[in-house]
Order: structure tokens, then C-alpha cells, then sequence
């Protein structure tokens, strides 16, 4: 199974990133572009069958080290 | 006052911090790698500034995982004193023995200068030889030192004394929230600041201001 996690800073959280970015695209003449924030993706290649384990194993990994849920909230999406 | 220097892959400040300890102590300090999963017996830890694990994922998030990280938790469980200088900070919010999280400074940019600090808390094993109040003078040098907790953190580090360095007014050099610039944890044992002290410990190299946090150390721990 392959699965997709996306962690990104939570609301309310500043991202420097995000705002610099749309500053760049505002720049470049992106004019309708309001608020950006920013975050990872990362791909999971992972030797489960059964989704319900699979998800319940990626959101320990979320806790564990994927995200530091003090600033950063996590998505999983489980592909076939 | 015995101690051990963490090393990880990518710390830089390590030698620093060994010279330092050397010269304040008269006693050369362990140092110990990552993969070790026991420490010596020593009255004091110190996490290094650097980019251990070149920073992959999370500045510190890697080594929060790491054996000897287990090995440096169970030393503060025991009530073992644990300093973190820089990226030290960062293993240890990520390890959870302190509360919060560094983020990147707020202007994106690298800082590299000396700052003015407040030395906030004196009753600490770290600080007792500063007056309260005083003003002293670390440099910093990091891309990552942008304090954050939430506001309920942050009135309870204020309410139980364990803000322990602040940035002066004004010369905030990332952002932290309340200035923060360096903390202990409730048992007050461990203890962590984003500026180098163990850069200003020898007049050649431009100040002295960080010779009271080692020598606090060494009259309560020896």
C-alpha cells in the first residue's frame, strides 16, 4: 500500500515561507494570489494490506516523527 | 564538575563546547556519539550546537530519535543537569523535555551577530552566579531559533520563573514569542538557550559574558 502524508503548519501558526512565497507570486504579476502557506508531502511505500492498520500505523508515525504537533498538523491518504 | 559533550553528525559546536568545559573545569569533558546508548557518569550533559542529521525533516527531529537521546533523558529523569546550546534547544523541544518549538526565525534569514540577553532567572543551577536583570552579551548563529508555544505555555513558563534568558528589547534576532530566549524545564534541570555561551568564554575571542552560566554550573554540580 502506498500512502501520502501531508503535514503543514497549523492555523495561527506564522509561516515566513508561505508569506514570502506569495510576495514572489504577487511579484510576478499573480495579483489574485491572497494568503500562501506552505508545507511537505511525504510518500510512503508501506507492506500493509489492511487500511484500517495502515492508518492507524501512519498516524503513530505522524505523532512519533513525522509532524511536531506543537506547531504542524498532519493529513493521510492512502493510495491502493 | 564531570561531564560529556553529545556528538552528533553535523554538530559543529561540540569542540566549542569541549574547550570550553576544558579550560573552565580543568577536566576534559566524554564525548559521546549519537549511537551510543549509555552515558558516562557525569554530573552534566551538553547537546552542542549544529545541524545534526543535517537538520532532515525537523531541526532536531532526527536526534530526538537517536540511542544516546534516550540515554540523555533517562540522566535528566534522574535529575542529571542537561544543557542545550543552539540546536541543542531543538533536539530537546523535539524529545519533549522542554516545552515549545523553534521555528524558522521570522525574517527567513540566517543570524549571525552577538545579541544583548536578559538574564531573567538567578535561583537556577545555570544562572546563579548573574545578577538578576543583568545584561550580557552571546552571540547567536542560527536560521531556526523562532521561539513558539502556545499562549497558555507561555504564561506558565512566566508564572513558574523558567523564562531564564530574554532577548533585550529590541534586539530580538528571530522573532520568539515574549523575547524567549532561553528556558528550563519544570524540574529545572535541563535547560536551553538558542545563543552560544561557550563562545564567549576567553577574552581573545571577544568576551567573557558566558563564563558565569559554566561556573554557576560548576559550584552547584562539583
Amino acid at each position: 500500500m502506498k500512502a501520502r502524508v501531508f503535514v503543514t503548519l497549523k492555523n495561527g501558526v506564522l509561516d515566513p515561507q508561505g508569506k514570502a512565497i506569495g510576495h514572489a507570486l504577487n511579484g510576478l504579476g499573480f495579483g489574485a494570489v491572497g494568503e500562501v502557506r506552505q508545507g511537505k508531502v511525504i510518500d510512503i511505500d508501506l507492506a500493509e494490506s489492511d487500511a484500517a492498520k495502515a492508518k492507524a500505523s501512519l498516524k503513530d508515525m505522524c505523532e512519533k516523527l513525522l509532524a511536531n504537533t506543537v506547531i504542524e498538523k498532519y493529513e493521510i491518504e492512502l493510495k491502493a | 564538575m564531570k561531564s560529556a559533550v553529545v556528538v552528533f553528525p553535523a554538530s559543529n559546536c561540540d569542540r566549542d563546547a569541549a574547550v570550553a568545559l576544558q579550560s573552565l573545569t580543568g577536566k576534559k569533558p566524554h564525548m559521546v556519539w549519537h549511537q551510543e546508548s549509555h552515558l558516562p557518569e557525569v554530573d552534566l550533559v551538553v547537546l552542542p550546537g549544529g545541524f545534526s542529521y543535517g537538520d532532515y525533516l525537523r531541526c532536531g527531529a532526527m536526534a530526538s530519535q537517536s540511542a544516546v537521546m534516550r540515554a540523555v533523558k533517562a540522566h535528566a529523569d534522574k535529575g542529571g543537569a542537561v544543557l542545550g546550546i543552539c540546536n541543542g534547544f531543538q533536539v530537546l523541544t523535539e524529545t519533549h523535555m522542554l516545552p515549545g518549538a523553534l521555528m524558522r526565525n521570522a525574517d527567513l534569514k540566517f543570524v549571525c551577530r552577538p545579541v544583548a540577553l536578559e538574564i531573567e532567572e538567578t535561583q537556577s543551577l545555570f544562572t546563579r552566579k548573574y545578577e538578576k536583570g543583568q545584561r550580557v552579551h552571546f552571540p547567536v548563529a542560527h536560521g531556526e531559533g523562532n521561539y513558539f508555544a502556545d499562549e497558555e505555555t507561555l504564561d506558565r513558563l512566566e508564572g513558574e520563573n523558567r523564562v531564564v534568558f530574554r532577548y533585550a528589547d529590541g534586539d530580538n534576532p528571530n522573532g520568539s514569542a515574549r523575547n524567549i530566549a532561553g528556558i528550563l524545564n519544570e524540574r529545572r534541570n535541563v535547560m536551553a538557550l538558542m545563543p552560544h555561551p561557550e563562545r564567549v568564554v576567553d577574552p581573545l575571542l571577544g568576551g567573557t559574558d558566558g563564563v558565569g552560566l559554566f561556573q554557576s554550573l560548576i559550584e552547584t554540580l562539583s
